[in-house]
């Protein structure tokens, strides 16, 4: 179907590229002409959901991107902030949840090696990855595989490419079951003056290519994470691209050290939909033409034609453009490295994108038209309708609440994920501070004293029951881990994971969960530099929970002041920071010890965030605490627990006496409840006085809720729970699991 | 002064994080040198990184240790040069035949990193003088191929002439089969060539340099090069 230029298009060919009948007819007007095969091939995946943001770019235009350090916001290849001193810390999350279903290992390696791309490709070596997993339930013939081969895939690639992985989220629910999430996060570091974006700007410049030789893998993948999947989705294993961490290494590697020349005028790296994708983004951009000559581009596999080569989504390449003359510095650099390099085009003063092969041309369109003609649609949407608090005391207490701790330790949602970031390398680079398994992760800006934290965070739950509640969580979440470690939060990128938006129902998710974004980024000043719409997550015509995970990226600016959620030493007091309502609605507890989900999420107080954030920032640049936790999952108990477990190896750490509640709310939702807005603080009692007054000075209800000690976590009326029975509890679930044995 | 070198093929990547450590401990400046080039610079002391090195194709270290730059790491480790091997290192040391046995897939069959036990078996090597035998230090590891393996008779022979320098153990110095991370035979972790010159170690010493890292029980490994590069220069 795909061999010249002369073809006559079918509506079975227009649908084959994933284009609905109106979208085609509002080609032809815009070419006045028919599309050689080649074109409809560019424009397919130029318009696709996944390149286009045709749904959800009237929606994005509302999120706040601009602050004191933004450098670039949203539409370069990653978002940029500044470090102070001459530093910048560029940072992108994006998902990729369709390859991965479909072939875990190879969807995720090369998620992993894609958002690597977006962030040396504009002149930062990478230092940190995380990324956020959603399986389906675990009883799902499919889970156990596709944590296995995605697990293994992001390690495979992050390890080998020497770039840490050092934090990150995983989920369960029956919700993913049809359609996992892959999202993957990576933070680079530049130099204010060394960044490097993506408009080709002049004319007779010319158009190099460099890495890895294109192959006919991934052609259409594109357009494949734009559509729903269905039984058959096993077909479409060929439009999974394949990864090669060891030349993305290298790839990395000649890229700096070409960049530390001056002889590059503009650079972007082929992701999705490949050569079409960064030429034509490219040259609109810098406001020129390019005319490509495809003979010269390497080749992995004989007789390619212009359409697979346009659309060929193989890994680990890159365009750039050269300042003229500069070639042969270039392609040193590169053949140094083992890697591909060839010129395969010119910049012109036409306008047009030109592509020949072999003589013939086969593809001439309007560069402005082909970059930015993508439908922008409104679609409909109805709002979703939050469901009404549930009150603490219609939540059923349970037999103990050391037991009910047992339990929800020891289930999938909270149970240790050390058999998952076990396998990856996270401390390669030599500058891990704060390891996996803490609030936020931490690694040092090489050279220097400084710090960035980094998290990734959302609740589904919380986002299911109401996706504007829910999202602002999900931002103060990262807000409250950064925080946490004595960070001071700079900016966001999302990674929109929702269902078909040509449901109300659906766009109604995603319009409020926007909203919600919008709202706590423009209060907080922490707006949004980048990020990734995923949409159609829908198998079957069942979508998955509205998803908006959020990456957050702080500055420590001095790490010899960092916390983190190990308790250190014996007598600490217990400081509960924030206000407690003992909300069960939607929380762990009610989902694990109750068996059900109901009412509304806990509310987000966003000035009362502000306040509490100061506050253990503050304190922990004064070292007036040992320890720090933010509450989230699970609440009180499991925070505490939390950092009794972590305070030594399989629990030989220190354990907590809790003091006994004797406020009106039911204990159990003093223990349990997910109130939004708090930390807890080890600390020494001399200081105990001084925190709980700085708190009530602020507004902020400070409580001290127990003293380290001990072996055990000691609750008054229950029998001791010690920390060695915990640990196994806490550990076991997983390796069990994954071993076959649950 | 210290001259050290770090020897870089592509697809290594603690070849930063090992010069770092060593600048930050010796206070003198780390050369790096290229796979592609045919000799060393007159030093030392010179490392092999870990990572990845041609992607751990064919077989961990096994086309590193063909790379042009080997040739004369061994002819000068022959001669006397004390050379490190960290992780991918170590596995191309095995490869090239300057050790003895190989590095095998991990038993669990994952990439694991994280902190290790280690027992120090002697003293008598050029990078564990500043140890004390029998004592235990924690150190990570970070490898999906650091099983290590060789015929009982070489196992025999590297205990018997005190070649083992570290066995993985728990914090107390026991060595049991459950304080093995990787399947290693006899719990091996590191070895050392007949003179102590040359040592292969699977975990990355350094890791845990600096406190702010977690922790200094790896310092030591390099602070044993100086004390032994000091007393060969007299």
């Amino acid at each position: 179907m795909q061999d010249n230029a002369t073809s006559t298009i079918t509506p079975e060919t227009v649908a084959a590229h994933g284009l609905k009948p109106d979208e085609y007819q509002r080609l032809l007007k815009i070419l006045g002409r028919e599309p050689r095969i080649t074109e409809l091939g560019i424009f397919s995946v130029m318009w696709s959901e996944h390149c286009s943001y045709k749904s959800s770019r009237v929606w994005l235009k509302t999120l706040p991107t601009s602050g004191a350090r933004v450098i670039q916001g949203p539409g370069e290849n990653a978002g940029v902030v500044d470090l102070g001193d001459g530093d910048a810390a560029i940072f992108k999350m994006e998902s990729h949840n369709h390859p991965s279903y479909i072939e875990p290992y190879q969807g995720a390696a090369t998620g992993v090696g894609g958002i690597m791309r977006d962030v040396f490709t504009m002149g930062a070596r990478p230092v940190a990855n995380l990324n956020a997993l959603r399986f389906g339930d675990p009883s799902h013939p499919k889970t156990r595989h596709l944590v296995s081969g995605v697990v293994s895939g992001i390690g495979g690639y992050g390890n080998c490419v020497g770039v840490p992985t050092v934090g990150g989220e995983v989920n369960f629910d029956a919700g993913y079951n049809g359609n996992i999430l892959v999202n993957a996060m990576c933070v680079g570091l530049a130099r204010t003056d060394k960044i490097f974006y993506s408009a080709a700007k002049g004319v007779g410049l010319p158009v190099v290519y460099v890495g890895s030789k294109t192959g006919r893998d991934g052609i259409h993948g594109a357009t494949m994470a734009s559509a729903e999947f269905d039984d058959k989705s096993e077909e479409k294993r060929p439009t999974v691209q394949v990864g090669d961490p060891f030349t993305e290494k290298l790839l990395i590697e000649a890229c700096l050290e070409m960049m530390a020349t001056d002889a590059i005028i503009a650079i972007q790296d082929m992701g999705a939909a490949g050569l079409t994708s960064s030429t034509s983004e490219m040259a609109d951009k810098g406001g020129v033409g390019i005319t490509l000559d495809l003979d010269h581009v390497p080749q992995r596999e004989e007789g390619m034609t212009a359409y697979e080569m346009m659309l060929s989504e193989s890994q680990e390449r890159m365009l750039m453009i050269l300042k003229p003359g500069r070639e042969a510095e270039a392609e040193a650099i590169f053949r140094k490295w083992g890697l591909d390099f060839a010129v395969v085009g010119t910049t012109t003063d036409t306008g047009r994108m030109i592509v020949m092969h072999k003589g013939v041309v086969e593809a001439d369109l309007p560069v402005p038209v082909l970059a930015n003609s993508a439908p922008m649609y409104e679609r409909p949407w109805f709002a979703p309708v939050p469901p009404q608090p549930v009150l603490p005391q219609w939540v059923k207490a349970p037999n103990g609440n050391l037991d009910a701790l047992k339990t929800m330790f020891g289930s999938p949602a909270l149970c240790s994920r050390r058999w998952v970031w076990e396998q990856y390398d996270h401390m390669v680079m030599g500058d891990t501070i704060g390891r996996p398994g803490g609030d936020a992760a931490v690694v040092r800006v090489h050279g220097t004293q400084k710090g960035l934290a980094a998290t990734c965070d959302v609740t589904p739950r919380y986002v299911a029951a109401d996706p504007e509640m829910g999202t602002k969580q999900a931002v103060v979440e990262t807000w409250r881990n950064l925080c946490a470690v004595g960070a001071d939060p700079i900016a966001i990128t999302d990674n929109m994971n929702f269902g078909n938006p040509e449901r109300p129902e659906i766009m109604g998710q995603f319009v409020a969960s926007v909203r919600g974004m919008a709202e706590a980024c423009r209060v907080l000043d922490y707006p949004v530099v980048s990020g990734n719409v995923s949409l159609y997550n829908e198998t079957n015509g069942v979508g998955i929970p509205p998803t908006p995970a959020i990456g957050g990226v702080g500055l420590i600016p001095d790490v010899a002041h960092v916390a983190d959620i190990k308790l250190k030493r014996e007598g600490d007091l217990l400081i509960v920071i924030g206000r407690e309502q003992g909300w069960l609605g939607q929380s762990l507890y009610q989902q694990i010890i109750c068996e059900k989900l109901e009412g509304a999420p806990p509310p987000v107080d966003l000035a009362d965030e502000i306040k509490a954030g100061r506050l253990v920032r503050a304190l922990i640049r004064e070292d007036k605490v040992s320890a720090v936790h933010d509450l989230s999952d699970g609440g009180l108990l499991v925070a505490i627990a939390e950092m009794a477990l972590a305070s030594g190896e399989k629990g030989s750490g220190l354990g907590v006496e809790l003091f006994a509640y004797e406020g009106k709310l039911p204990a159990h939702a003093v223990w349990f409840g997910e109130d939004q807005g708090r930390y807890v603080l080890a600390v020494d009692p001399a200081r105990a006085e001084e925190v709980v007054e700085r708190a009530r000075l602020l507004a902020l209800p400070a409580r001290i809720v127990g003293r380290t000690g001990g072996d055990a976590i000691v609750l008054k009326g229950e029998e001791p729970l010690k920390l060695t029975e915990l640990a196994e509890i806490n550990e076991g679930w997983l390796p069990n699991y994954m071993a076959g044995e649950i | 002064m210290l001259r050290a070198s770090v020897i870089v093929f592509p697809g290594s990547n603690c070849d930063r994080d090992v010069k770092t450590a060593l600048e930050a401990i010796t206070g003198f400046p780390v050369k790096m040198v290229w796979h592609g080039d045919a000799t060393v610079p007159s030093s030392d002391l010179i490392v092999l990184p870990g990572g990845f090195s041609y992607g751990d194709y064919l077989r961990c270290g096994a086309m590193a240790a063909q790379s042009p730059i080997m040739r004369d790491v061994v002819e000068k480790a022959r001669k006397g040069t004390p050379v490190l091997g960290i992780c991918n290192g170590f596995q191309i040391l095995c490869e090239s035949g300057l050790l003895p046995g190989v590095l095998m897939r991990n038993k669990s069959l994952h990439f694991i990193c994280r902190d290790v036990h280690l027992k120090v078996e002697t003293d008598k090597t050029f990078f564990t003088g500043c140890y004390r035998p029998g004592e235990v230090i924690r150190v990570p590891i970070a490898h999906a191929e650091g099983n290590y393996f060789a015929d009982t008779e070489t196992l025999d022979r590297l205990e018997g002439e005190g070649r083992v320098v570290f066995r993985y153990s728990d914090a107390e110095g026991t060595v049991s089969p459950e304080t093995c991370p990787n399947g290693a035979q006899r719990n091996i972790a590191g070895i050392a060539d007949p003179t102590g010159r040359i040592v292969g170690m699977m975990p990355h010493p350094e890791r845990l340099y600096e406190k702010m890292l977690g922790g200094t029980d790896g310092r030591r490994v390099f602070e044993s090069a100086v004390v032994g590069a000091v007393a060969a220069m007299g």
